[in-house]
């Protein structure tokens, strides 16, 4: 046993004596989180509009007002003539225009219906779609205010929850899947490259000419790196608690308990590509490009797994990140115990004994 | 205490073959020293016996346990130190101490008196970082790491590659001592100079032993007498002696040529410089000289 913990505290010295290793494990984590939860986000903030007004009158200017004050656009200018749109267009200054025909207001009272055109720049078709949801939420809210002075007969209202994240925020979607990737990618490269670089180094060479169990290698590599990895979950979930104003609705030990069985089946990764290749490069590549795309594409919080091909979304299903996503969110923002991610936590445990015993069995005690 | 019987190792599948049918047996408490060049196998023979790799023929033992199947026994036992420096570079110098005293379940001061000669050199840099250290200094480090838990067989590879001088001359010494305390050494090394400082050694090349003896012994056992000669140009010079009809055999040597003569006949020594003097060649010494293992070598390899 106190070979082992010697082992251990060995383990930490590399980690605190390389500050590169250092930096990664840290520097990365935040800046991750950082990026996703402010710079790449798919909300949509201040977007340029303009607005060529042909009526000219009270309905039209509470709508424009409207428009205007929401935190969503930013009232660019007020034309004169539609066909300064395209130019407008063109020149990228706004991203939408709404044009009020003449005679607005007068056909909305005598008519008891007008038009407004709409205008998007589709070229991003998402930012377009979403730019006139915007507009016909401001609008149907300017009518409600309407109807309720004048009187019709009846009329049918979709009252929309968003339930768990009612202002439909980024934050929200990004922060449980950079947790994943976060902690799959760090537990994966630091340990993938640990026992490689005793292989490099030749250090291996003496460990195995030695009565030290080879297994105890093997676990005493993997300690640090999930006591660090537990630090730096820590940090993102503050970060994300009070920087990005995440909801925390359910069990903590819950949530700690998941993600150490997720830093598990990361360490037990990396000491699987450990295992099998021979120098810090591969073992590093092998890490990053093996870990990386996946764990971004299959997680689900930057493209929906349920819009991809049936192929696709089958090979999500060995990506651990996806099921921890799916952990986290319930967790976090619905307040779910856990008979309601049980199903989940029996996959990540499957895969971390998968991982765990090729690791094992693929560890040489001797050099060939 | 460490024997070896017709053991071959093959790589790539058997298109190289880095040793081939090797056999000799190291005795107890005895310093015995594996000679050649890069590349003649002396590291492939220290990691079978240090059961790192296993034979593709033959049987090998340390203190009487079989090299595959007794591993576990042997890695308890034996202490190892590879041809690279292979020690933690971002320790300190006591902290891999340390860290290797536990790893054998013991501790740096149950066996101090083992190393505490070499150690005191370098404890004066007990916290600086074995990456820091001098290739001296590291090589003292490191055996002394391998001496830590006081195994009874040592095995030394290349220790004093990349070694100044001054350094491996006290690392010699410091094998000596240890023989003295009753350890079986196998050491390595390419420096054909530092044969005569083992009590027994195996000359290797190309993956087998050409002679295994007594440093002296195998001195004895050159086959003809050998002679140094000097000219003023010296290059011309080999290429020269190489026409004689009365030179067998020479090659170039420090400041002299080394040469042996097909017949011992004393005038054939006189002929041959009145032959290089009608050659042109000026300043011209010869004298006849004990082989030193590295003839010993030439001429094996010749065979």
């Amino acid at each position: 046993m106190k070979q082992f913990f010697t082992f251990v505290k060995k383990e930490f010295y590399h980690v605190f004596r390389d500050r590169k290793t250092l930096l990664m494990l840290f520097g990365l984590p935040i800046a991750q989180i950082m990026l996703f939860g402010f710079a790449l986000t798919n909300e949509i903030k201040d977007s340029k509009i303009m607005v060529v007004d042909y009526a000219n009158d009270s309905a039209s200017k509470e709508i424009i007002q409207k428009l205007a004050a929401s935190d969503q656009f930013e009232l660019q200018k007020s034309l004169m003539s539609h066909r300064e749109i395209e130019a407008a267009f063109k020149q990228g200054i706004v991203n939408l225009a709404v044009v009020f025909p003449a005679n607005f207001n007068s056909d909305l009272l005598s008519q008891n219906s007008a038009q407004i055109q709409v205008i998007a720049d589709a070229s991003d078709p998402n930012k377009a779609n979403s730019l006139t949801n915007y507009v016909n939420n401001i609008v149907r809210d300017y009518q409600q205010e309407r109807v309720n002075e004048s009187q019709l007969p009846y009329q049918i209202q979709a009252e929309i929850r968003m339930l768990y994240n009612p202002e439909l925020k980024g934050a929200t979607n990004f922060v449980p899947g950079v947790m994943a990737l976060v902690l799959v990618l760090v537990c994966v490269l630091m340990t993938s490259i640990s026992i490689v670089r005793e292989k490099e180094n030749g250090t291996m060479e003496i460990l195995l000419v030695s009565p030290f169990n080879p297994f105890l290698v093997i676990i005493s590599k993997a300690v640090p790196y999930f006591v660090l990895s537990l630090i730096n979950l820590t940090v993102i979930l503050l970060l994300s608690i009070f920087l990005m104003e995440m909801p925390f609705e359910g069990s903590l030990l819950l949530f700690y308990a998941e993600s150490s069985l997720l830093i598990i089946a990361a360490l037990s990764l990396g000491l699987l590509i450990s295992n099998s290749t021979d120098s810090q490069q591969t073992a590093m590549l092998l890490a990053l490009m093996g870990m990386m795309i996946p764990t971004m594409l299959f997680t689900g919080f930057m493209f929906p797994i349920e819009n991809m091909p049936v192929p696709l979304r089958i090979i999500s299903n060995v990506v651990p990140s996806k099921w921890y996503y799916i952990i986290v969110k319930s967790i976090m923002i619905k307040g779910l115990g856990f008979s309601a991610i049980w199903k989940e936590t029996l996959v990540l445990v499957g895969m971390t004994a998968f991982f765990l015993f090729v690791s094992f069995k693929k560890f040489k005690i001797r050099l060939a | 205490m460490v024997t070896l019987q017709n053991i071959s190792k093959t790589y790539n599948k058997g298109a190289i073959k880095a040793v081939d049918q090797v056999s000799f047996k190291v005795k107890k408490g005895e310093l015995f020293g594996l000679i050649g060049p890069d590349g003649a196998g002396k590291t492939s023979i220290f990691r079978m016996l240090t059961t790192l790799l296993i034979p593709d023929g033959g049987v090998a033992s340390v203190n009487g346990l079989d090299v595959v199947t007794g591993y576990k026994e042997i890695r308890k036992q034996v202490g190892y130190m590879p041809g690279k420096f292979s020690l933690y570079q971002d320790l300190t110098v006591e902290e891999n101490l340390n860290f290797f005293a536990t790893l054998f379940n013991t501790t740096v001061q149950e066996n101090y008196d083992l190393i505490k000669e070499i150690y005191v050199q370098i404890e004066p840099f007990k916290t600086r970082r074995a990456g820091k250290l001098s290739g001296g200094m590291k090589q003292k480090l490191a055996l002394c790491c391998a001496l830590i838990h006081r195994p009874t067989v040592l095995f030394l590879d290349e220790p004093t590659t990349g070694v100044d001088t001054v350094s491996r001359k006290e690392f010699w010494d410091m094998l000596k001592r240890l023989k003295d305390q009753g350890i079986t050494i196998l050491v390595s090394t390419p420096y054909m100079d530092e044969a005569t400082l083992c009590e027994r050694i195996a000359l290797i090349q190309g993956g087998k032993i050409m002679s295994i003896d007594t440093p002296e012994a195998i001195i004895k056992s050159y086959p003809s007498p050998l002679f140094a000669v000097k000219s003023s140009k010296m290059s011309v010079l080999l290429e020269d002696l190489r026409k004689q009809d009365q030179v067998k055999s020479s090659f170039a040597f420090g400041e002299f040529h080394h040469l042996t003569f097909k017949e011992n006949l004393p005038e054939n020594q006189q002929s041959l410089l009145n032959d290089l003097e009608k050659l042109g060649h000026t300043c011209l010494e010869m004298k006849e000289i004990t082989p030193t293992i590295e003839d010993c070598f030439i001429q094996l390899m010749s065979h």
